[in-house]
Protein backbone atom coordinates (compact mmCIF):
# COMPACT_ATOMS: atom_id res chain seq x y z
CA UNK A 1 0.00 0.00 0.00
CA UNK A 2 1.45 3.34 -1.12
CA UNK A 3 1.83 6.02 1.51
CA UNK A 4 2.26 9.73 0.95
CA UNK A 5 5.58 10.61 2.61
CA UNK A 6 6.13 14.12 1.30
CA UNK A 7 3.93 16.86 -0.11
CA UNK A 8 3.94 20.59 -0.61
CA UNK A 9 3.58 22.28 2.81
CA UNK A 10 0.14 23.74 3.61
CA UNK A 11 1.82 27.03 4.49
CA UNK A 12 2.68 27.42 0.80
CA UNK A 13 -0.25 28.74 -1.20
CA UNK A 14 -1.94 26.38 -3.65
CA UNK A 15 -1.52 28.92 -6.46
CA UNK A 16 2.07 29.74 -5.45
CA UNK A 17 4.46 31.27 -7.90
CA UNK A 18 8.15 30.82 -7.12
CA UNK A 19 9.68 33.96 -8.56
CA UNK A 20 13.32 33.09 -7.99
CA UNK A 21 15.95 32.24 -10.59
CA UNK A 22 16.66 28.58 -11.41
CA UNK A 23 18.64 26.85 -8.68
CA UNK A 24 18.33 29.68 -6.15
CA UNK A 25 18.33 28.48 -2.54
CA UNK A 26 15.60 30.98 -1.68
CA UNK A 27 13.02 28.42 -2.80
CA UNK A 28 14.34 25.82 -0.37
CA UNK A 29 14.47 28.35 2.47
CA UNK A 30 10.86 29.38 1.85
CA UNK A 31 9.81 25.75 1.85
CA UNK A 32 11.64 25.04 5.13
CA UNK A 33 9.96 27.98 6.86
CA UNK A 34 6.59 26.76 5.56
CA UNK A 35 7.28 23.20 6.76
CA UNK A 36 8.20 24.48 10.22
CA UNK A 37 5.01 26.58 10.39
CA UNK A 38 3.04 23.46 9.45
CA UNK A 39 4.81 21.26 12.01
CA UNK A 40 4.24 23.75 14.80
CA UNK A 41 0.58 23.96 13.78
CA UNK A 42 0.55 27.75 13.87
CA UNK A 43 -0.34 28.56 10.26
CA UNK A 44 -3.64 30.25 11.15
CA UNK A 45 -1.93 32.41 13.76
CA UNK A 46 1.15 33.42 11.83
CA UNK A 47 1.89 36.84 10.40
CA UNK A 48 4.90 37.20 8.13
CA UNK A 49 6.77 40.40 7.40
CA UNK A 50 8.13 40.63 3.88
CA UNK A 51 11.13 42.76 3.09
CA UNK A 52 12.61 44.37 0.03
CA UNK A 53 14.88 42.25 -2.12
CA UNK A 54 14.32 38.92 -3.81
CA UNK A 55 12.18 38.01 -0.78
CA UNK A 56 9.72 40.80 -1.62
CA UNK A 57 7.20 38.42 -3.19
CA UNK A 58 6.66 36.46 0.04
CA UNK A 59 2.91 37.01 -0.30
CA UNK A 60 3.02 35.07 -3.58
CA UNK A 61 3.99 31.84 -1.86
CA UNK A 62 3.39 31.94 1.91
CA UNK A 63 -0.15 30.92 2.82
CA UNK A 64 -0.16 33.22 5.87
CA UNK A 65 -0.95 36.89 6.37
CA UNK A 66 1.94 39.03 5.15
CA UNK A 67 2.78 42.66 5.84
CA UNK A 68 5.13 44.35 3.41
CA UNK A 69 7.71 46.54 5.11
CA UNK A 70 9.86 49.35 3.74
CA UNK A 71 13.44 48.44 2.88
CA UNK A 72 15.22 47.20 5.99
CA UNK A 73 12.35 47.95 8.36
CA UNK A 74 10.92 44.43 8.63
CA UNK A 75 11.91 43.95 12.27
CA UNK A 76 10.50 47.38 13.18
CA UNK A 77 7.20 46.39 11.56
CA UNK A 78 7.41 42.98 13.24
CA UNK A 79 7.81 44.74 16.60
CA UNK A 80 4.60 46.66 16.01
CA UNK A 81 2.66 43.63 14.83
CA UNK A 82 3.84 41.46 17.73
CA UNK A 83 3.11 44.11 20.38
CA UNK A 84 -0.40 44.74 19.13
CA UNK A 85 -1.11 41.04 18.61
CA UNK A 86 1.07 39.22 21.16
CA UNK A 87 -0.75 35.92 20.66
CA UNK A 88 0.36 35.71 17.03
CA UNK A 89 3.51 34.12 15.66
CA UNK A 90 5.47 36.78 13.81
CA UNK A 91 8.41 36.16 11.52
CA UNK A 92 10.42 38.22 9.07
CA UNK A 93 11.95 36.88 5.88
CA UNK A 94 14.79 39.12 4.74
CA UNK A 95 17.92 39.18 2.65
CA UNK A 96 21.34 40.26 3.88
CA UNK A 97 21.14 43.63 2.15
CA UNK A 98 17.84 44.28 3.90
CA UNK A 99 18.66 42.94 7.37
CA UNK A 100 22.37 43.70 7.61
CA UNK A 101 22.83 46.85 5.57
CA UNK A 102 19.96 49.30 5.37
CA UNK A 103 18.10 47.70 8.28
CA UNK A 104 21.01 46.99 10.62
CA UNK A 105 19.84 49.56 13.18
CA UNK A 106 16.31 48.15 13.22
CA UNK A 107 17.68 44.62 13.44
CA UNK A 108 20.00 45.25 16.36
CA UNK A 109 17.52 47.38 18.29
CA UNK A 110 14.63 44.96 17.83
CA UNK A 111 16.86 42.16 19.08
CA UNK A 112 18.26 44.28 21.92
CA UNK A 113 14.68 44.78 23.06
CA UNK A 114 14.30 41.00 22.83
CA UNK A 115 11.19 41.19 20.68
CA UNK A 116 9.46 37.81 20.61
CA UNK A 117 9.75 37.40 16.86
CA UNK A 118 11.70 35.20 14.48
CA UNK A 119 14.01 36.61 11.83
CA UNK A 120 15.19 34.57 8.85
CA UNK A 121 18.05 36.12 6.88
CA UNK A 122 19.16 34.89 3.48
CA UNK A 123 22.85 35.69 3.04
CA UNK A 124 23.94 35.41 -0.60
CA UNK A 125 26.81 37.95 -0.40
CA UNK A 126 25.22 40.25 -2.98
CA UNK A 127 22.19 42.37 -3.80
CA UNK A 128 20.46 39.78 -5.97
CA UNK A 129 17.28 41.58 -6.94
CA UNK A 130 18.92 44.74 -8.26
CA UNK A 131 21.50 42.96 -10.36
CA UNK A 132 24.39 41.82 -8.20
CA UNK A 133 25.88 44.88 -6.52
CA UNK A 134 28.22 44.54 -3.54
CA UNK A 135 26.39 44.10 -0.26
CA UNK A 136 27.55 44.21 3.36
CA UNK A 137 28.38 40.51 3.28
CA UNK A 138 30.28 40.52 -0.02
CA UNK A 139 33.51 38.58 0.47
CA UNK A 140 36.93 40.15 0.03
CA UNK A 141 38.01 39.73 -3.57
CA UNK A 142 34.49 38.96 -4.77
CA UNK A 143 33.68 40.54 -8.12
CA UNK A 144 30.30 42.25 -8.30
CA UNK A 145 28.90 44.96 -10.55
CA UNK A 146 30.09 47.63 -8.08
CA UNK A 147 33.38 45.97 -7.13
CA UNK A 148 34.61 45.11 -10.60
CA UNK A 149 38.17 44.37 -9.41
CA UNK A 150 36.98 42.41 -6.40
CA UNK A 151 36.07 43.80 -2.98
CA UNK A 152 39.07 45.46 -1.38
CA UNK A 153 39.20 46.05 2.36
CA UNK A 154 40.91 49.47 2.00
CA UNK A 155 38.13 50.75 -0.22
CA UNK A 156 34.95 49.04 0.89
CA UNK A 157 35.75 47.36 4.18
CA UNK A 158 35.25 43.82 5.37
CA UNK A 159 32.27 41.47 5.09
CA UNK A 160 29.79 41.90 7.95
CA UNK A 161 29.38 38.80 10.12
CA UNK A 162 25.79 38.96 11.24
CA UNK A 163 25.65 35.96 13.58
CA UNK A 164 28.83 36.98 15.40
CA UNK A 165 27.28 40.39 16.11
CA UNK A 166 23.81 39.19 17.06
CA UNK A 167 24.99 36.48 19.47
CA UNK A 168 26.37 39.28 21.65
CA UNK A 169 23.00 41.01 21.74
CA UNK A 170 21.27 40.15 25.02
CA UNK A 171 17.75 39.91 23.62
CA UNK A 172 18.42 37.05 21.23
CA UNK A 173 17.51 33.54 22.37
CA UNK A 174 18.65 31.57 19.34
CA UNK A 175 21.28 32.52 16.77
CA UNK A 176 22.48 30.08 14.12
CA UNK A 177 24.06 30.05 10.70
CA UNK A 178 23.13 27.23 8.34
CA UNK A 179 23.68 26.23 4.73
CA UNK A 180 21.45 24.53 2.16
CA UNK A 181 24.12 22.93 0.00
CA UNK A 182 23.22 19.26 0.66
CA UNK A 183 20.21 17.23 1.82
CA UNK A 184 21.84 16.84 5.24
CA UNK A 185 22.43 20.58 5.51
CA UNK A 186 18.81 21.22 4.55
CA UNK A 187 17.58 18.93 7.36
CA UNK A 188 19.89 20.70 9.82
CA UNK A 189 18.66 24.10 8.60
CA UNK A 190 15.09 23.04 9.24
CA UNK A 191 15.91 22.06 12.84
CA UNK A 192 17.50 25.47 13.40
CA UNK A 193 14.55 27.34 11.89
CA UNK A 194 12.22 25.36 14.15
CA UNK A 195 14.25 26.34 17.19
CA UNK A 196 14.15 29.98 16.11
CA UNK A 197 10.35 29.76 16.09
CA UNK A 198 10.34 27.93 19.44
CA UNK A 199 12.40 30.77 20.94
CA UNK A 200 9.49 33.05 20.13
CA UNK A 201 6.76 30.59 21.18
CA UNK A 202 8.43 30.02 24.56
CA UNK A 203 8.80 33.78 25.04
CA UNK A 204 12.57 33.62 25.41
CA UNK A 205 13.46 36.36 22.96
CA UNK A 206 14.31 36.78 19.32
CA UNK A 207 15.11 33.75 17.20
CA UNK A 208 17.50 34.34 14.34
CA UNK A 209 18.73 32.08 11.55
CA UNK A 210 21.17 33.22 8.88
CA UNK A 211 21.00 30.99 5.82
CA UNK A 212 24.04 30.91 3.54
CA UNK A 213 22.32 30.91 0.19
CA UNK A 214 23.32 30.90 -3.44
CA UNK A 215 22.77 33.45 -6.19
CA UNK A 216 23.66 31.51 -9.37
CA UNK A 217 22.52 34.33 -11.67
CA UNK A 218 24.66 37.10 -10.19
CA UNK A 219 27.56 34.86 -9.25
CA UNK A 220 27.48 33.68 -12.88
CA UNK A 221 27.76 30.05 -11.81
CA UNK A 222 25.68 26.92 -12.19
CA UNK A 223 23.59 25.92 -9.14
CA UNK A 224 26.07 23.10 -8.54
CA UNK A 225 29.10 25.44 -8.66
CA UNK A 226 27.25 27.86 -6.38
CA UNK A 227 26.81 25.17 -3.75
CA UNK A 228 30.52 24.38 -4.02
CA UNK A 229 31.23 28.07 -3.33
CA UNK A 230 28.97 28.01 -0.27
CA UNK A 231 30.82 24.95 1.02
CA UNK A 232 34.19 26.48 0.20
CA UNK A 233 35.02 30.16 0.44
CA UNK A 234 31.73 31.28 1.98
CA UNK A 235 31.80 28.75 4.83
CA UNK A 236 35.41 29.71 5.57
CA UNK A 237 34.44 33.31 6.29
CA UNK A 238 30.90 32.72 7.55
CA UNK A 239 31.32 29.66 9.74
CA UNK A 240 28.09 27.65 9.99
CA UNK A 241 26.95 26.56 13.42
CA UNK A 242 24.76 27.38 16.39
CA UNK A 243 26.06 30.55 18.02
CA UNK A 244 23.55 30.88 20.82
CA UNK A 245 20.87 28.51 22.04
CA UNK A 246 18.73 29.38 25.03
CA UNK A 247 15.91 27.20 23.66
CA UNK A 248 17.59 23.88 24.50
CA UNK A 249 18.44 25.11 28.02
CA UNK A 250 14.72 25.48 28.80
CA UNK A 251 12.96 22.13 29.07
CA UNK B 1 9.52 0.99 -4.11
CA UNK B 2 8.69 4.66 -4.31
CA UNK B 3 7.03 7.04 -6.66
CA UNK B 4 7.28 10.82 -7.18
CA UNK B 5 4.90 13.29 -8.81
CA UNK B 6 6.66 15.99 -10.85
CA UNK B 7 4.87 19.13 -12.00
CA UNK B 8 6.99 19.58 -15.11
CA UNK B 9 5.75 23.12 -15.76
CA UNK B 10 7.18 24.31 -12.43
CA UNK B 11 10.66 22.90 -13.06
CA UNK B 12 13.36 25.45 -13.91
CA UNK B 13 15.99 22.86 -14.81
CA UNK B 14 18.55 23.47 -12.05
CA UNK B 15 18.99 19.67 -11.83
CA UNK B 16 19.88 19.79 -8.13
CA UNK B 17 17.53 16.82 -7.70
CA UNK B 18 19.37 14.85 -10.39
CA UNK B 19 22.61 15.25 -8.43
CA UNK B 20 20.97 14.63 -5.06
CA UNK B 21 19.12 11.42 -5.96
CA UNK B 22 21.09 8.52 -4.46
CA UNK B 23 19.72 6.02 -7.02
CA UNK B 24 20.00 8.13 -10.21
CA UNK B 25 16.27 7.97 -10.86
CA UNK B 26 15.98 11.39 -12.50
CA UNK B 27 17.26 12.85 -15.76
CA UNK B 28 16.62 15.82 -18.04
CA UNK B 29 13.70 15.61 -20.46
CA UNK B 30 14.25 16.16 -24.20
CA UNK B 31 11.22 18.43 -24.62
CA UNK B 32 10.78 21.91 -23.15
CA UNK B 33 8.06 22.88 -20.68
CA UNK B 34 5.87 26.01 -20.74
CA UNK B 35 8.63 28.01 -19.02
CA UNK B 36 11.09 27.08 -21.79
CA UNK B 37 13.30 24.80 -19.69
CA UNK B 38 14.15 21.13 -20.13
CA UNK B 39 12.50 19.79 -16.97
CA UNK B 40 13.48 16.65 -15.06
CA UNK B 41 11.69 13.42 -15.67
CA UNK B 42 11.71 10.01 -14.04
CA UNK B 43 14.11 7.75 -15.85
CA UNK B 44 14.20 4.61 -13.73
CA UNK B 45 11.16 4.49 -11.47
CA UNK B 46 11.92 0.97 -10.36
CA UNK B 47 15.01 2.32 -8.56
CA UNK B 48 13.07 4.95 -6.60
CA UNK B 49 12.86 4.21 -2.87
CA UNK B 50 10.81 7.28 -1.93
CA UNK B 51 13.57 8.84 0.18
CA UNK B 52 12.15 12.39 -0.47
CA UNK B 53 15.64 13.85 -1.03
CA UNK B 54 14.76 15.15 -4.52
CA UNK B 55 11.65 16.91 -3.21
CA UNK B 56 13.57 18.49 -0.33
CA UNK B 57 16.35 19.94 -2.50
CA UNK B 58 13.94 21.24 -5.19
CA UNK B 59 13.84 25.06 -4.93
CA UNK B 60 10.72 25.33 -7.09
CA UNK B 61 8.51 22.75 -5.34
CA UNK B 62 8.20 21.05 -8.73
CA UNK B 63 8.38 17.63 -7.07
CA UNK B 64 5.03 17.91 -5.38
CA UNK B 65 4.44 14.51 -3.88
CA UNK B 66 6.50 11.50 -2.87
CA UNK B 67 4.94 8.10 -2.19
CA UNK B 68 6.60 5.12 -0.60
Amino acid sequence: MEQLVYKKPDAIRDDFRITFCPGCDHGVAVKLVAEVIDELGVREDTIGIASVGCSVFSYDFFNVDIVEAAHGRSLAVATGVKRTKPDRVVFTYQGDGDLASIGLAETIHAMTRGEKVTAICINNTTYGMTGGQAGPTTLLGQVTTTTTKGRQAELSGYPLKICEILKEVDGTAFVARVTLDSPQAIMNAKKCIKKAFEAQLKGLGTGFVEILSTCPTNWKMTPQESHARVRGEMSEVFKPGIYKDKVSEVV
Amino acid sequence: MGRIVINRDRCKACYLCVDACPNKVLEADETVNTLGYYPVKVNAEKNCVGCTVCARVCPDIAIEKVYR
